[in-house]
């Protein structure tokens, strides 16, 4: 009997009627109700993008605080993370753990420094660039934004606007969902040294797969909506 | 059950159990805990059902509260924003807390044995839900006893009304418990209707295809795709309205750039397949009561199915038929008007089959084939005053008076409740064992179907001449009070019936004196018939194989190459998850998350400064992490019945 049971519990993974296991239609449809929260915040962002570039008489080009360079290398970074991912699922599958743990880990660090990256943007949009006087200008927070000051001496005026709360609050959300695949990849990290990992956690770590390509189909199309257009239309 | 057929795990795995933090309680656990760690379905659906009834009286008291402040001209009952109050919390409760649960706890007792599953594909998850919606419903009814008192926004909370500059006047905690509340709700309905996808797509038992499925679970399948369609939608706008209220941001802020407007439509891309969420459920009961009590097969099973699943897809097309007085110009209004009276024809193939079903069958009239047709009717005038509104300019006309309160109550009411109320019946002999009292039965189905009409039927009249809605009072010399008197009567007859309906609900459970229903007291058609009542834990002995359609009733009546055979046991027998801590440990920590956020601003008394404290926050948000954590380390585990092929 006890044979019986420990063959049992091996199987967790039933049959299922349409043979594609319980825990990928789940993913599925959790990532087809992720795509209505992203669809959700990138409409708003785009209403707002151009009704309220000129609240308040302070027209807003917001090139003058963009880097898209650097933007451009955190992209590359992510969607390289993304060939990781897909090696280290492929590996697990193999049964290769050791290729699955450094894989894990490659997705891991890039997944870091493209959240670096955004940490750094963050800070580096709400403090503002300093202009040749000296001054703080193009300064972007939640709530305001303030141009080019127009004397020399003295700040510029913070006033009222949208594209802050639309950009951090899209840009936010996007980077919470890295954090969360981070943690989670983490986690399978640290459990492929306590030596219980095999290739039955296949099916969890291409669970978590699906999640990170996700996320970073989501970022393709935020990075040309959100950043690309604004130096196209 | 016989002792002797349970096989536990081996004794290896038993020891690793108990050495955790929190020990899995032993299977045969009675008592609280019992209840609190149960990953049954049934067992989650009969909590649903109670505390969803509870709401339900909550709520049926705010509405006569309501009604009360309205008997006459100038009232005092309430204050102008105990009214707004009122109105709000009867709102989100009624839809939040009663309708959408009641459907939850159906589709978690009953679906999975309507397929031939033995649980839920995550039972675990499933009880997170539970847990989850217990949660919503503590925080928003804690916001009475805070700074403000409850939300007077309105259900639909709409911006400008949640702005925190209404907050300096009332010092208004309300608005932040409602967000919290319908964020953890909204948690509570994903991972519900996660769970029944995963069911209903892989859990089917052998021959039980797609079109063979009841429509009671195929309306829960729709059903659970619009709520994880619908609801990111509102989530958003709500992650959106929080951050304007507690961080500045100026998503809604007409003053600073942002567009009051847009949180109409985010609302309404939600709030209109959120209607249907709450009637297909209801329409899915009635399609397996009519052919039961009319002794005939559904008529147009396919069509049903197919106008369920065009009204779910149109629904999302349809939402500013909420907003054509926003002025959204002529061509957005005129093609959301024509959508708007296309769904119409779905819904008239629904009723029209359910005529057709009961034409020429032998109709038994008993309790919850009165409700089925009271649906049918209620919901019907409903219906077509809802086709007036699709009109522009007869919805110009309607718009914020009465006319709207009488239309959407004959929908909720007449349609979704009286639904519900017909499942109750059908389907609690299944649960309890024990038969309802037919009379008892019949009387509250009178009182309700009267005191409903009494109540909202005078409403189509009052907006017509003018009443408008949401608001406090009327003054003398309109020609209000004699209908509004009528109105409130007619409440108080609804709500006695009400109460003895949820009386004769929650004592079926207890009381003694009942018939034994039997495994099949109506002579039924579906696959949960053929249980013995109350159904055993593991729902069935053998999976069944699926030859026909209404398999209760090819077993009975059928030929013999319909009858369902039985898959043999293997030599693991049924394997039966254990019980669990952390879906409780994680709604809790949610629960605290939530609170901690609702409370982490203070305003310094000297400077006037916000400060912000996140302790009990990140506690809240650490206890969920590590229920989720200790969740995935535990394992579904489990342990292994052998019962006899007849113990079902």
């Amino acid at each position: 009997m006890s044979e019986a049971s420990a063959h049992a519990l091996e199987h967790h993974e039933p049959e299922t009627s349409t043979g594609i296991p319980n825990k990928k239609v789940l993913m599925w449809a959790f990532l087809g109700s992720d795509c209505m929260f992203f669809g959700t915040l990138i409409s708003t962002h785009l209403i707002y993008r151009k009704i309220s570039a000129t609240v308040g008489g302070n027209f807003l080009d917001i090139r003058d605080i963009f880097d898209i360079e650097l933007t451009s290398f955190s992209t590359f970074i992510l969607l390289a993370s993304s060939l990781f991912m897909a090696l280290a699922v492929s590996a697990i599958h193999k049964g290769n753990l050791s290729s699955t743990r450094w894989m894990l880990f490659g997705t891991i660090i890039f997944g870091a420094i493209f959240l670096a990256c955004q940490v750094y943007e963050f800070t580096h949009f709400v403090h503002g660039k300093e202009n040749k006087f000296g001054d703080l200008e193009h300064q972007l927070t939640l709530s305001s934004y303030a141009g080019e000051s127009e004397q020399q001496g003295k700040d510029a005026v913070a006033k009222p606007h949208v594209f802050g709360s639309t950009f951090y609050v899209l840009t936010g959300t996007h980077g919470t969902h890295v954090a969360i695949g981070v943690f989670w990849l983490l986690g399978w990290f640290a459990y492929s040294f306590t030596g219980k990992m095999s290739t039955a956690d296949a099916l969890d770590i291409e669970c978590c797969g699906l999640y990170w390509h996700f996320v970073d189909i989501v970022w393709i199309l935020i990075f040309p909506v959100v950043y690309l257009m604004e130096y196209a239309f | 059950m016989a002792t002797e057929s349970i096989k536990y795990l081996t004794p290896e795995t038993e020891t690793k159990l108990k050495s955790k933090a929190f020990p899995r309680p032993h299977q045969n656990t009675s008592g609280i805990v019992n209840w609190l760690t149960t990953i049954d379905h049934k067992k989650i659906g009969v909590m649903y059902g109670m505390a969803a009834l509870f709401f339900l009286i909550l709520g049926g008291i705010e509405a006569l509260l309501i009604r009360s402040q309205l008997w006459s001209h100038n009232m005092e009952v309430l204050s102008n924003r105990e009214y707004n109050q009122m109105f709000t919390m009867h709102g989100t409760t009624m839809v939040f807390l009663v309708i959408m649960p009641l459907s939850a706890a159906f589709f978690n007792f009953i679906m999975p044995l309507q397929i031939g599953a033995r649980d839920v594909a995550f039972p675990r998850m499933n009880t997170l839900s539970l847990w989850c919606f217990i949660a919503g419903g503590i925080t928003l009814n804690l916001s009475w006893f805070f700074t403000g008192g409850a939300p007077a926004i309105g259900w639909f909370g709409y911006a400008p009304l949640t702005d925190t500059r209404f907050a300096e006047v009332f010092l208004d905690m309300g608005p932040d418990f409602w967000i919290f509340s319908l964020q953890i709700l909204g948690l509570a309905s994903l991972l519900a209707s996660f769970n029944f996808i995963t069911t209903i797509i892989n859990m089917r038992a052998p021959g039980m295809t797609m079109m063979r499925l009841p429509v009671f679970t195929w309306m829960t399948l729709i059903v659970s795709f619009l709520i994880i369609l619908a609801f990111p939608a509102i989530t958003i706008a709500l992650v959106e309205l929080m951050f304007d209220r507690t961080y500045g941001t100026n998503f809604y802020d007409f003053l600073e750039g942002g567009k009051p407007h847009l949180w109409q439509h985010l609302f309404w891309i939600f709030g209109h397949p959120e209607v249907y969420i709450l009637i297909l459920p209801a329409m899915g009961i009635v399609s397996e009561i009519i052919p039961v009590f009319s002794r005939k097969p559904l008529f147009g099973y396919g069509l049903i199915i197919f106008s369920g699943a065009i009204i779910g897809f149109m629904g999302f097309a349809v939402w500013s038929h909420h907003m054509f007085t926003t002025g959204m110009g002529i061509v957005a209004t005129s093609a959301f008007s024509i959508l708007t009276m296309l769904i119409a024809i779905p819904t008239g193939i629904k009723i029209f089959n359910w005529i057709g079903t009961m034409w020429g069958g032998r109709i038994r009239f008993e309790t919850p084939m009165l409700f089925a047709l009271g649906f049918i009717t209620m919901f019907m005038v409903g219906g077509f005053t809802g086709i007036m509104h699709s009109s522009v300019p007869i919805d110009a006309q309607h718009q914020d008076s009465y006319f709207v309160v009488a239309h959407f109550h004959y929908v909720l009411i007449g349609g979704a409740l009286f639904g519900l109320f017909a499942g109750f019946y059908f389907w609690l002999p299944k649960l309890t064992g024990k038969m309802l009292n037919e009379k008892l039965g019949k009387f509250v189905f009178t009182l309700m179907f009267i005191g409903f009409n009494v109540t909202f039927f005078p409403m189509h009249y009052l907006g017509m001449i003018g009443q408008p809605r949401r608001t406090h009072s009327y003054n003398e010399g309109h020609g209000f009070e004699a209908w509004n008197q009528i109105a409130t009567i007619g409440a108080f007859v609804l709500g006695v019936g009400i109460l003895i309906g949820v009386y004769q609900f929650v004592t079926a459970f207890f009381n003694k004196k009942l018939k034994d229903a039997g495994k099949n007291p109506w002579d039924a058609r579906t696959l949960e018939w053929t249980l013995s009542s109350p159904v055993k834990e593991y729902n069935f002995a053998r999976t069944p194989i699926i030859k026909s359609r209404d398999q209760a009733w090819e077993n009975n009546y059928g030929p013999k190459e319909n009858h369902s055979e039985k898959v043999p046991l293997d030599d693991h027998g049924v394997h039966m998850p254990d019980r669990s801590w952390y879906p409780l440990v994680s709604g809790l920590g949610f629960l605290g998350l939530v609170l901690g956020l609702l409370f982490h601003q203070s305003i310094d008394s000297n400077t006037g400064e916000i400060l912000r404290n996140y302790t009990f926050a990140i506690a809240g948000g650490s206890i969920a992490i590590f229920g989720i954590i200790m969740w995935s380390l535990e394992g579904p585990a489990g342990y292994h019945l052998f019962p006899k092929e007849t113990e079902e």
